[in-house]
């Protein structure tokens, strides 16, 4: 038998066919499905006639839209309110599981899928949203897809795809202190652009991956998708089994042997060749931050902006629209600029140790007064954890709130919109232009950094701070 | 969903020379409340094209009445970001039915084929020839042939050969999407369903 990478082991399990001279036809084990993706693919299915071909293996949350406060209230704004509406009714009528607002499994689609154990080792895992390259973390292959797409699965539990080819990041040593999962994502998006995994499905390995908690896996395989991967995904190990374990909709008993049985065979084998590969070392990387307008545009916190020499063409241009937009210049030093909002949460920094962090980094300090702050959970368990924590207390102590569960500010959907011009420290994704509102301008960081710049005001190191 | 076929297309282009065109550029997320697949053009390029008070910005190509056409010609790494399939809707609700670049992000392209919006890839070299092209004569025509897998600059009859999945090549030449296709697996999809059990 010739060796197998870990992708190329769960995917062809799920292949039922091959398209002549086309894709692959894929069986989907997992579905999850939010308000803004799906409403048009119910639609579809409905003209054509057709029913969801298993609705057990969908799964429904609004997340993209609804406020995080007062959710016990109707949604105010009537779009929103009528995409959260049509998610309910569809659900209802096709029969698919909906954790909806109020709902104690609500959340961020990326946050409840893990915590619920419904995302295993194993699985394939798709949904309308690109960031499901998170269930990647647990050794699943796990991906965003169109609308279109969304409709082959409600129908079929299937989609037409053509395989990706292999790539293999691989992180050793050991990380300095201060240092994330997240200034792990966002230093290898830095050195390998925004599309430098194009085509490609990640596996990430080394010391350093492994040595991540399930949480911040997580962090890492979202983020593979900001550098034009299709998903990104780590080998499960005993910390992988550890955290599915006992969850409501993970194995059990004889079923939980005979799965764990399986998921130790999920590994790359040795001889098993990737079509591409990357090697970094840990202790290269710092507390990152993005100075412009792709996840790419990023840099250790201490550093300045890149000039643009050496650069030319469309290269320059976009380099320097970029800039234009962020209102910084060539060469700027990065500490010290001033932030006016501080947003934590999104599926990708939203998780209990991601509020722990900061929690703790802030606990005994204040907000600056300049900085507005959006601390939001990714869901409802983790609401409810940082309240049984205290975390809920520290917080309010120093001057800042817990929202409830949503997008939020990730992409501005509801009300949590960061005014033109302003500086936003996010612990989210993307800082494309207008993401979090027209006009505002995104500097991506890890909670850490983020927390540092809420009590400062400006652009900080958080290793400067006592604890570090 | 349904869409016209795609054969013959020759047409002026349009030019928008930036890298990374991300789908959140293309339509800005305050825009997907719709329920329907409708009316997702006016919000094509929101926010490069209208200014906080919705006044057409003079300077965005969209606005200028010298370029028109049914080509969308992009800078490197079109399609980037978010998988929202209404950035695709949204370049074909506007009236482009091709997007040439020398580089698609892997979702972009897949939701441009599913909905009958041809996204052909050229090289650097070709896609700078194409912008060229463009500035000396706004109104220079292309020509897009999906069977031959052909993209020529009309005026000089330069043309660069594009990849397209036989597949995918054969739905749009037929107006057909993967659906009925893989509605008629069920019993096969049954079958590989009761063999892990
Ligand atoms: S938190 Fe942001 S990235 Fe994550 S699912 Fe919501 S909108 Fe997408």
């Amino acid at each position: 038998m010739t060796a197998k990478t870990l992708f190329d082991k769960i995917w062809d399990s799920h292949v039922i066919e091959q398209v002549k001279g086309g894709p692959d036809v894929l069986y989907i084990d997992k579905h999850l499905i939010h308000e803004v993706t799906s409403p048009v693919a119910f639609l579809g299915l409905e003209k054509r006639g057709l029913k969801v071909f298993r609705p057990e293996n969908t799964i429904a949350t609004p997340d993209h839209n609804v406020p995080t406060i007062d959710q016990h209230l109707t949604i105010q704004e009537e779009l929103s309110r009528h995409q959260v509406e049509m998610l309910t009714r569809n659900c209802e009528k096709h029969g698919i599981q909906l954790c909806g607002l109020n709902h104690p499994w609500h959340g961020i689609v990326h946050v409840i899928g893990p915590e619920l154990g419904i995302t295993q080792p194993g699985m394939t895992i798709v949904c309308g949203d690109s960031h499901t390259s998170t269930h990647g973390a647990f050794g699943a292959v796990a991906f965003g897809i169109g609308t279109s797409e969304v409709e082959m699965v409600l129908a079929s539990q299937c989609i037409l795809q053509p395989k990706p080819k292999r790539m293999r990041i691989t992180v050793n040593g050991q990380l300095k202190e201060g240092v994330t999962a997240k200034d792990i994502a966002l230093y290898i998006i830095s050195r390998i652009s925004t599309s430098g995994g194009t085509g490609h499905f990640v596996e990430f390995a080394g010391s350093a991956i492994r040595s991540l908690t399930m949480e911040g896996r997580m962090t890492v395989c979202n983020m593979s998708i900001e550098c034009g991967a299709r998903g990104g995904l780590i080998a499960p190990d005993e910390t992988t089994f550890a955290y599915v374990k006992g969850r409501e909709y993970a194995p059990k008993g004889a079923d939980w042997d005979k799965a764990l049985a399986y998921w130790k065979t999920l590994h790359s084998d040795e001889e098993a060749v990737f079509d591409t590969e990357y090697h970094f070392d840990a202790a290269d990387i710092e507390p990152m931050i993005t100075y412009g307008t792709n996840p790419g545009m990023g840099t250790g916190v201490t550093s300045s902006i890149p000039t643009s020499d050496g650069l030319s063409g469309s290269d320059k241009f976009t380099f320097e629209k970029s800039l234009a937009y962020m209102g910084y210049s060539p060469g700027d030093k990065l500490l010290g600029k001033p932030v006016d909002y501080v947003f934590v949460g999104s599926c990708t920094n939203g998780r209990i140790e991601d509020l722990r962090a900061f929690a703790q980094f802030i606990k005994g300090k204040q907000k600056a007064p300049s900085v507005t702050a959006w601390i939001v959970p990714g869901s409802k368990q983790v609401e409810k954890a940082a309240r049984e924590e205290g975390l809920v207390e520290i917080l309010e102590e120093a001057g800042f709130k817990l929202r409830q569960p949503g997008c939020s500010a990730c992409l501005a959907m509801n009300d949590d919109k960061i005014p033109e011009g302003k500086y936003a420290i996010s612990t989210s994704n993307r800082n494309f232009e207008g993401r979090q509102g027209p006009g505002a301008r995104t500097l991506l960081a890890s909670p850490l950094t983020a927390a540092a710049a809420a009590v400062t005001g400006v652009i900080s190191d958080p290793r400067e701070f006592a604890g570090f | 969903m349904s869409y016209d076929k795609f054969s013959i297309l020759i047409s002026p282009a349009v030019p928008l020379p930036i890298e990374n065109v991300d789908t959140d550029q293309i339509i800005p997320a305050r825009f997907l409340k719709a329920v329907e697949r409708k009316g997702f053009g006016d919000n094509l390029f929101r926010d490069w094209r209208y200014d906080r008070n919705d006044q057409p910005k003079s300077d965005f190509v969209l606005n200028n009445p010298l370029y028109a056409g049914k080509i969308l010609v992009g800078g490197k790494n079109f399609g980037s970001g978010s998988s929202r399939e209404h950035a695709a809707w949204a370049i074909y609700d506007y009236g482009f039915r091709v997007v040439v670049s020398s580089f698609f992000a892997d979702i972009f392209k897949n939701n441009a084929l599913n909905n009958g919006l041809l996204p052909v890839v050229v090289s650097p070299d070709f896609l700078q020839k194409i912008f060229d092209t463009i500035e000396k004569d706004p109104t220079a025509a292309f020509k897009v042939d999906l069977q031959a897998q052909t993209f020529t600059i009309v005026a000089t009859g330069e043309s660069a050969a594009f990849e397209i999945n036989p597949y995918k090549k054969h739905c749009l030449l037929n107006g057909l999407d993967d659906i009925d296709y893989l509605v008629s697996l069920k019993e096969k999809i049954a079958r590989f369903e009761n063999q892990r059990l």
